[in-house]
């Protein structure tokens, strides 16, 4: 196995052109997984880990380009402020040597159903930064993800970074497991208030092929706050609202049965965690104002 | 939170009642033990095993053609190149060294592979051809009892019956409760992969190292398939990481074994993580039919079960768990009349075994549920009503056997109950880790509530049932450097539950000195007998203790020798004294001599079961309670347990630390069963061989525990000691589970008890 080893951006670029077979790796906590269990042998493995341009994040305009290899740790400690969704989902992820290591890239790269990183990335109409020799594309992350572990890089592009809002309004993330670390997501609920936008993002994670933004249940609960003039009053949003909220969050998911729960289970759940995530996000709202 | 066990001073430092520290205690921290998974020589191979794809198929032909002539491959075996006994077994000898005609179950070994690298003799394996021809699996013990079933063994798929008749078998009562309950497959999830090196002595012979919890059982098993004499295969125990049952049978001891001989090599093998979950056996499942019945003061009338345990594929100790199972069946109470039918089932998931507990923890799950369902319906406290019906000295089992003093039953669930309970707050806004959920964030404190559980639990110490269960001990007495110096030697196996103290300290106690070896175990020297049954300080500590007394003895001949007449000798402090005044320096009467004693411990002996389901079947009964308090987010399904509090009878504590590790150990294990532990099977096959899906309770999920003992001497035990290792897996479950049902008002009959259940959806079939 060849282990390729670029300095900069332009040569990686150029080495996964040349080598389009060789598998990134960065943190290696999902790729290394694979090469133990032998579901993969490949002829190149290219690291990403000596590119600033990968490693780094930076602030502009109130938005933010992070790069791919950010660890969940970093996004803990350095994005906690400024994307308080992701940095909540990146508490949820594995253990501390897997924060250390495991990269919100890598969960991109991996395109798994369950991957934490992605609800909040959703939830806050993430774009994904793609680049390859032959110029860098910005791909929604709703595209992005086309499937269950796959994604839309083609053969010769990396992921560079992702971009999003820094966050305007509060953020949560929620996810169940049956025990309380060290575990993939039964399901999982990531919710974002814009109120300059004057909308609520949300997004299932682990109950479907691939993280689902519930629009219909985005939209109605949008309606509602409009309707009663909430995003000024800040008041609270009726009790019935917010059941049907998560109702409708339940009937967006596309849950399966598995070892990890049921898909009725999960589809209650995420009806029950959208409810109370908007429950607490708005309550942060109110608490704002004061 | 922990309470430190009640302690006594020890007369010798580091002796009898210390909490002396594990010697390999730093090296595991620091990742410099080594375990069997971390064996070396130079020109080692590395052995691989082919394991069947399906759970149940005829195999038509093996082709290992295109396998032989790899480059760097330098055996490839199958079932016809076993060359002695080609099946194995401790009980009955049924399974397989290598399949031939059938594979019984997914993960039968088939074919073996020795290599210069691991990846080579993978990929080796991948080359050999196996004709299966598929069979329709049998993957229920109900399905397997049809008359029409597949038989999956020549003596057709009944593996065992026990029944216990007690009493008046029509007996009737005011008050009846039934239920019918169920038990996952529980795995022990040790972490350290069967593992193993096995090194041909150039006499025809084989040295094996290896982890296990019985170095001559295996000894004798892997001689038998070997063909060789017992002797010609000495076993060397080897860094053992964790066992709770599952190193009972033997996993890769023949194969290593088979493949050194084959190559004149040292072969090495190693179980990966996927395929140590087909590598060992589990815990068995279990359905059980109960139905209690009481006056309405709460006094048992009669007990009617029928238990159905899946044996799976082989038999591993089936037959034992089937005896265990019905001699527990109805728990530590006075019960007049019992009907206990216990069924053994082959089918062909995976093979089912010894795990800590040990038939009493599926049983005890069923007869404490009942318990509280009776105290629900006559309106009773739930520890009332155990206290009420429990068992006493001198009282009669329903199997027939008399009580030995002491069964503390009633003390300890009086103890249990009068422990405070942990303080009740206000849920919510309190810190996540302090919800169910814990940081994962699922509630702030809505949908939260509390629940309290009680359950009681007890099993037999030692092998029973007419089983010639002993242990040999040496121990050698002799001066080096000057010190006088105890090396002990015995087979029996460290899994990590602490006997090199044990023995250390028991050498210290007895021979007053300070300097103790603990040799490594192996087979040089008699059994010790298997590190299982919670009876290794029992039966191996009083095998040292004799041991040692009869050193002790030849000490003050030598001193009466060398210094005339002397009373009341005694070792203290590294001197010979005679009543209280020093004769001499130990080292002194010593001299150049070493004395040695050699002591095999037979303990008094059990007897079987008669056709009736009577007999005195087993050595010592130790008992647990448990209360365990947990709150529930009753939405979710999700629950954090807040405390166990136990009380627990050990006779004597011989090391408190090590007591309180073991308690809290069986604890963490007891929640695991019961919150989410479970080898899930579809159609034989196993959906979760691995730790990201078999789920382990972490630091995260593991509450405090308050722990109170009792020290009641078992007169025939050595210093009165109880075995401690089982009992805190067996009611902790059964009490975290009422702590649920309490929080949530449901029925909560199978376990693992999953979020669904708890929110009462509707479950797959
Ligand atoms: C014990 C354990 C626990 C875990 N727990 C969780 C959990 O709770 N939640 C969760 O979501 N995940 C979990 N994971 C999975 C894993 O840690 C995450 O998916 C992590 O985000 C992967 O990041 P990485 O940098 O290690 O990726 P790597 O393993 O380096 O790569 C993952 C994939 O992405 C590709 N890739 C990486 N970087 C790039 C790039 N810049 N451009 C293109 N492709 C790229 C790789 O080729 C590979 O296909 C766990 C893993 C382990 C081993």
């Amino acid at each position: 196995m060849e282990f390729l080893q670029p300095a900069d951006l332009r040569e990686v670029l150029e080495t996964k052109a040349a080598h389009p077979e060789a598998v990134p790796i960065f943190g290696g906590t999902d790729v290394m997984v694979d090469l133990n269990f032998d579901r993969e042998r490949p002829g190149a493995v290219l690291d990403l880990t000596r590119v600033p341009e990968i490693r780094e994040w930076s602030r502009k305009d109130r938005r933010l380009r992070v790069g791919a290899g950010v660890t969940y740790t970093r996004a803990i400690t350095e994005l906690g402020g400024l994307l308080p969704g992701l940095a909540m989902a990146s508490r949820t992820v594995g253990s501390p040597q897997i924060r250390n290591r495991g990269t919100i890239g890598g969960n991109l790269g991996s395109a798994s159903p369950a991957g934490d990183a992605l609800p909040p990335l959703y939830a806050s109409d993430a774009g994904i930064e793609v680049a390859s020799v032959r110029g860098v594309r910005m791909v929604p992350v709703e595209e992005f993800i086309t499937g269950p572990r796959t994604n839309a890089l083609r053969p010769d592009e990396l992921i560079t970074a992702f971009m999003i809002p820094e966050a305007r309004g509060p953020q949560q993330y929620a996810k169940i497991g049956p025990r309380n670390a060290m575990v993939i997501a039964v399901c999982s609920l990531g919710l974002a208030l814009h109120p300059e936008s004057r909308a609520v993002g949300a997004c299932i994670g682990s109950a479907g092929p691939t993280p689902i933004r519930p629009h219909e249940a985005e939209g109605f609960i949008e309606g509602v706050i409009e309707e009663h003039g909430l995003w000024e009053s800040r008041s609270e949003i009726p009790a019935s609202a917010l059941e049907r909220f998560g109702a409708l969050v339940a009937e967006a998911a596309k849950p399966i049965d598995d070892v990890r729960g049921t898909a009725s289970y999960r589809r209650h759940a995420v009806g029950v965690l959208a409810r109370r995530t908007l429950t607490w996000a708005w309550d942060e709202y109110r608490r704002d104002a004061g | 939170m922990t309470q430190a066990p009640i302690r006594e001073r020890a007369v010798t430092p580091d002796g009898i009642g210390e909490s002396v520290g594990r010697p390999d205690g730093v090296p595991k921290v620091k990742g410099e033990f080594e375990y069997s998974s971390d064996l070396h020589v130079d020109g080692m191979l590395w052995g691989a095993t082919l394991r069947s794809p399906h759970p149940h198929a005829s195999i038509h032909s093996i082709d290992t053609s295109e396998t032989g002539t790899m480059t760097g491959v330098f055996a490839v075996l199958t079932h016809e190149d076993v060359p002695g006994r080609k099946v194995y077994g401790m009980e009955i000898p049924d399974q397989p060294v290598l399949a031939w005609e059938k594979v019984r179950y997914q993960g039968e070994a088939v074919a073996l592979v020795a290599a210069d690298h691991p990846e080579t003799a993978r990929r080796a394996l991948e080359k050999i051809r196996v004709d299966y021809e598929v069979l329709d699996p049998v993957t229920d013990a109900e399905a397997a009892m049809a008359e029409d079933a597949p038989r999956l063994h020549l003596s057709g798929n009944v593996l065992r019956r026990v029944d216990v008749g007690h009493g008046d078998p029509g007996a009737t009562a005011e008050v009846v409760v039934e239920g019918e309950y169920e038990v996952g497959m529980q795995d022990q999830a040790f972490l350290g992969p069967e593992s193993g090196l096995a090194i041909p002595h150039g006499e025809g012979g084989v040295d094996l190292y290896i982890s296990t919890q019985w170095l001559h059982v295996d000894q004798d098993q892997v001689a038998e398939s070997l063909g060789l004499p017992p002797e010609m295969v000495r076993l060397t125990l080897s860094g053992v990481g964790g066992a709770f049952g599952g190193r009972e049978d033997l996993s890769m001891q023949i194969h290593a074994c088979m493949l050194a001989l084959h190559t004149s090599r040292p072969v090495k093998m190693v179980y990966g993580r996927e395929e140590s979950f087909y590598g060992h056996v589990h815990r068995h499942p279990a359905k059980m039919r109960y139905e209690h019945g009481a006056t309405r003061d709460g006094q048992l009338v009669y007990v009617r079960a029928n238990l159905l345990f899946d044996g799976g594929a082989y038999a591993s100790s089936s037959n034992a768990v089937c005896l265990n199972a019905a001699t527990f069946a109805c728990g530590p109470y006075d019960v007049p009349n019992a009907q206990i039918e216990s069924h053994m089932l082959y089918t062909n998931n995976p093979p089912c075994g010894a795990m800590r507990g040990f038939g009493a923890v599926q049983v005890c799950f069923a007869h404490e549920a009942q318990m509280d369902k009776l105290a629900e319906k006559l309106g009773m406290d739930s520890v009332e009503i155990r206290m009420k019906n429990a068992i006493e000295p001198g009282m009669k089992f329903p199997f027939g056997q008399e009580v030995p003093y002491p069964a503390p039953v009633r003390e300890i669930l009086e103890r249990v109950r009068a422990m405070p309970l942990p303080q009740e707050r206000e849920s919510m806004g309190r810190d996540l880790r302090e919800l169910p959920g814990g940081v994962s964030n699922t509630t702030h404190g809505e949908g939260v509530r509390r629940g309290v559980g009680y359950a009681v639990g007890f099993k037999n110490i030692g092998f029973s049932a007419g089983f010639d269960d002993y242990s040999t001990a040496r121990v050698s007495l002799s001066v080096e450097d000057g010190k006088p110096v105890a090396r002990v030697l015995t087979a029996a196996a460290e899994v990590g539950q602490g006997l090199v103290m044990v023995q250390a300290q028991i050498a210290r106690t007895e021979l007053g000195v300070e300097n103790v070896v603990v040799e490594t175990a192996d087979t040089r020297i008699g059994s010790a007998g298997s590190t299982s049954a919670s009876r290794q300080t029992y039966v191996t500590g009083a095998a040292v203790k004799e041991a040692c007394e009869k050193v002790r003895e030849r000490v003050f001949d030598l001193a009466r020798e060398e210094f005339g007449e002397s009373d009341g000798l005694a070792i203290e402090d590294g001197n010979v004294v005679s009543d209280g005044l020093v004769v001499a320096p130990l080292a002194e009467v010593l001299g150049d001599a070493e004395i040695s004693e050699t002591v095999e411990f037979h303990h008094r002996a059990t007897h079987p079961l008669d056709e009736n389901g009577q007999g005195d079947a087993h050595l010592q009964f130790a008992f647990a309670a448990h209360r365990a308090v947990v709150e529930v987010d009753t939405e979710l399904g999700l629950a954090r347990v807040v405390e166990v509090a136990t009380a627990q009878d050990v006779g004597k504590i011989i090391n408190p630390l090590a007591l309180e590790g073991q308690i809290e150990g069986g604890i963490a294990q007891g929640l695991g069963l019961a919150l989410m532990e479970e080898i899930q099977i579809d159609d034989g096959r196993i959906q979760n061989a691995s730790f990201t899906d078999y789920l382990i309770p972490t630091i995260l999920d593991m509450p405090p525990v308050k722990i109170e003992i009792l020290e009641l001497a078992d007169p025939e035990a050595p210093y009165g000691l109880k075995g401690v290792g089982e009992p805190p897996t067996i009611a902790s479950t059964p009490a975290i589970v009422a702590a649920l049902r309490d929080a949530t008002d449901r029925d909560l009959a199978r376990i693992p008890v999953r979020p669904e259940h708890i929110v009462g959806l509707e479950v797959k079939p």
